[in-house]
């Protein structure tokens, strides 16, 4: 190995800028603050620019991760940003909320002797620094092909579809159930996590590209996808998410105080329940908030509580801590500001009041016995074991079912025993023709890149139908 | 894009009627589903069962009684003025068959939402007989539209100023003795809904009631909507916003409609004071 890489790796990787967790657990500011150009240039020399990137094998939408980096390294920030685009229509999302330990950092070269690479943090600092500073220019679009398209949901999937399509000279049309584009990004992910300001910038560059962006249309109730092709359009991309929250089935589970997460972080993210009453949607502040559940939906409605004034803020979850879905980072974040984990622990039943208000809980010890079906260690309940936790609010977050509303509505749409739409995993091809699938409504709730990485294989099949057929 | 085409203040101005453009969903909508309003970017998402749709004009029509700091708002908004956000139609329409002879009761704004069910029940073939309830005669709504779509109307009024003195209940009671009824339809206040339920289970007549849940999307998503009907959770948004009355958890629903019932005073508070300025 040569003196100048040995050199390249004694530089420590850029520890994040992040608000104090004692001070940021009362406020919706986002956590992390960004990198400074001179951290972010220290950090992007840490690159090795190996020939063959194993990084880029991580990264589900293929971003040119030492190309960009590099531009990082010689200042051209600018540069930076419009190489990301090539491959990545929303890379300030991506750099804030992909898991990239598991991705691209996770295949990094250095991180085999050394902490890997910061990729996340120079991917959101190329493209902060592009908002922030950039003449507002979008990456050009080829020639009108005339075709259009139908792209229904406006959440990660359906944006990078879009995204994908302009690029190609189609016409998109992204139709939006909500008020507002942005789908989880703007209902679900909270503003300490992915400021909104951010979400609307890049659907933004999109309508600048030519996108079109009906609000308020929910396709399957107000118009069909039938109809949609009755009206011209040549190929429809259905990215509609999970939406059809999950319950426990418990005793008491319809007591005032207990939320789905969707509900909770919707009244607060989307509907602004905690700029309440400037917002007229109200959200409940509970005291002792119980979040059931441990994915990254589970970490943001915790967080969320502590940030709407919580005293204790609890995730109970019926396995251990190993076993907990969400990111390392979100665990960490969420401990930091004082989140307590209730492990091996299962609720059996809720407690109310006289007028129907929650106000305990009672949960069952668990202990881990032989793997299940997932290789995890299946937890089994320990016979005696009830206690109680007083409560006033509890979000549960176990996971989403397929909503029917649109595959009612659309027939020759095959779908799987649990609704969700069969579509090719090479290709998003449905077996509708001419019509598209990927995110969650195929997948069941999964990431916002895998749901990108979905989209950008649809919008390249579907690129491909428009010029040669199905 | 939602625009108001026309607007009437009813019941002394306490209820509101709002015909709206909207294009896609008056082609679409069937009885029995909704509509979700927003006033402005702030505001709150609302759910509406529509009065009556016009297709060949494009518009649908809404009436609401004004009770909270979102109505107050909406009440504001005249002819002309667009609503911020307008989606549907929503949830699953009335099934309508002819079943016979129908009982349809209605009360408050309940009325309104029972319009075009009774009228669909009535062109289907059904004998329909209608009772309205109301406080006093002067807050009662929609007579003359109901009588058309009725074969007989009864009004009760609890003040005794027209009709029968007391309760739509009583002469529910009278209509079930005299007459084998196939099929009662019961839309208003949660009371209402509850003890005509409570009736017409005695008898085992089949009864559908509407209810007008807490929603926040309104397409299944949230969950907030979610009522107890027999021993299972349903959405009203997807599942409903009909069910069968014998079923339904009417004090769970009434408990969980009083959720915010603290924040929402504070929020015509200040709604208040913010237009005496």
């Amino acid at each position: 190995m040569s003196d100048k890489k040995q050199e390249k790796i004694k530089v420590s990787r850029a520890k994040m800028p992040e608000q104090d967790p004692d001070v940021r657990r009362r406020n919706f500011k986002e956590v992390p603050e960004g990198l400074t150009p001179e951290m972010a240039v220290a950090e992007a020399k840490r690159c090795l620019q190996c020939k063959n990137p194993k990084c880029m094998e991580g990264c589900p939408v293929s971003v040119k991760i030492p190309e960009f980096i590099s531009l990082i390294a010689q200042e051209d920030f600018m540069g930076a940003a419009k190489k990301l685009w090539e491959r990545n229509a929303l890379p300030a999302v991506c750099g804030r909320v992909c898991p990239q330990e598991e991705q691209c950092e996770g295949q990094c070269i250095v991180g085999k002797k050394d902490k890997p690479v910061a990729i996340g943090y120079l991917e959101r600092f190329a493209a902060d620094y592009a908002r922030k500073n950039g003449s507002g220019e979008v990456p050009p679009v080829e020639e009108k092909t005339g075709k259009k398209i139908a792209v229904i949901g406006s959440g990660p999937s359906g944006l990078t579809v879009a995204g994908d399509l302009l690029l190609k000279g189609h016409d998109v049309t992204i139709f939006e159930a909500f008020h507002k584009p942005g789908g989880v990004l703007v209902y679900g992910i909270p503003e300490f996590r992915l400021p909104k300001e951010i979400v609307a910038s890049e659907v933004a560059t999109l309508e600048k590209m030519g996108a079109k962006i009906e609000c308020n249309s929910v396709v399957g109730a107000s118009v069909t996808i039938d109809e949609l092709f009755a009206e011209g359009y040549d190929a429809a991309y259905i990215g509609v998410g999970a939406g059809l929250p999950r319950f426990m089935n418990l005793e008491g589970e319809n007591l005032i105080g207990i939320y789905s997460a969707n509900e909770y972080l919707t009244r607060t993210n989307l509907m602004k329940g905690y700029l309440f009453p400037q917002y007229d949607t109200p959200i409940a502040r509970g005291k002792n908030v119980v979040v059931l559940g441990a994915g990254n939906v589970a970490m943001d409605s915790a967080r969320t509580a502590m940030r709407l004034g919580a005293e204790s803020v609890k995730v109970v979850y019926r396995r251990s801590r190993e076993e907990m879905p969400a990111r390392a980072e979100e665990l960490h974040h969420a401990q930091e500001e004082h989140i307590e984990f209730v492990l091996l622990t299962n609720p059996t039943r809720f407690f109310g009041d006289a007028n129907g208000r929650l106000i305990g809980m009672e949960c069952l010890k668990m202990e881990l016995g032989e793997p299940d079906d997932s290789g995890r260690r299946r937890p089994v309940p320990v016979k005696g074991s009830e206690f109680r936790i007083d409560c006033d609010l509890v979000v549960v977050s176990v996971g989403s079912n397929a909503n029917p509303l649109l595959t009612n509505s659309t027939p020759g749409l095959k779908l799987n025993r649990w609704g969700n739409i069969v579509a090719d995993p090479a290709n998003g091809k449905t077996s509708k023709r001419g019509v598209w699938a990927g995110g969650d409504i195929v997948t069941g709730a999964a990431t916002v890149i895998l749901a990108m990485g979905a989209g950008r294989a649809a919008a390249d099949s579907i690129h491909d139908y428009l010029s040669r057929g199905w | 894009m939602a625009k108001i085409v026309n607007r009437e203040e009813m019941a002394q101005g306490t209820i509101i009627l709002n015909e709206i453009q909207a294009e896609r969903i008056s082609q679409k909508a069937k009885p029995g589903q909704f509509v979700i309003l927003q006033a402005d970017e702030t505001g709150e998402r609302i759910p509406l069962t529509m009065a009556d749709t016009n297709p060949e004009k494009g518009t649908i029509t809404i009436i609401y009684m004004v009770v909270g700091k979102s109505t107050a708002r909406f009440k504001e908004l005249q002819v002309g003025d667009d609503y911020y956000a307008l989606i549907g139609p929503l949830g699953k329409p009335t099934h309508i068959e002819n079943f016979g002879k129908v009982v349809c009761v209605g009360g408050g704004t309940g009325i309104a939402v029972l319009h075009p069910i009774a009228r669909a029940l009535k062109q289907a073939g059904n004998d329909v007989t209608t009772i309205l309830g109301s406080r006093s005669y002067d807050l009662l709504i929609m007579e003359e539209k109901m009588k058309a779509a009725s074969n007989t109307l009864h009004i009760c009024t609890d003040d005794g100023s027209k009709g029968h003195h007391g309760f739509v209940t009583d002469v529910l009671k009278k209509c079930l003795e005299n007459d084998k009824i196939d099929l009662v339809v019961a839309i208003g206040p949660i009371p209402m809904m509850k003890f005509c339920s409570l009736i017409t289970k005695e008898k085992n007549v089949k009864t559908f009631v509407s209810l007008n849940p807490i929603m926040v999307d309104g397409t299944g998503m949230c969950g907030c909507c979610r009522v107890s009907v027999g021993t299972d959770t349903k959405f009203a948004c997807v599942d409903g916003p009909e069910f069968d009355g014998h079923k339904v958890d009417f004090d769970e629903l009434a408990k969980r409609l009083a959720s915010y019932v603290e924040v929402e005073k504070q929020s015509m508070e200040a709604f208040k004071k913010s237009r005496q300025q």
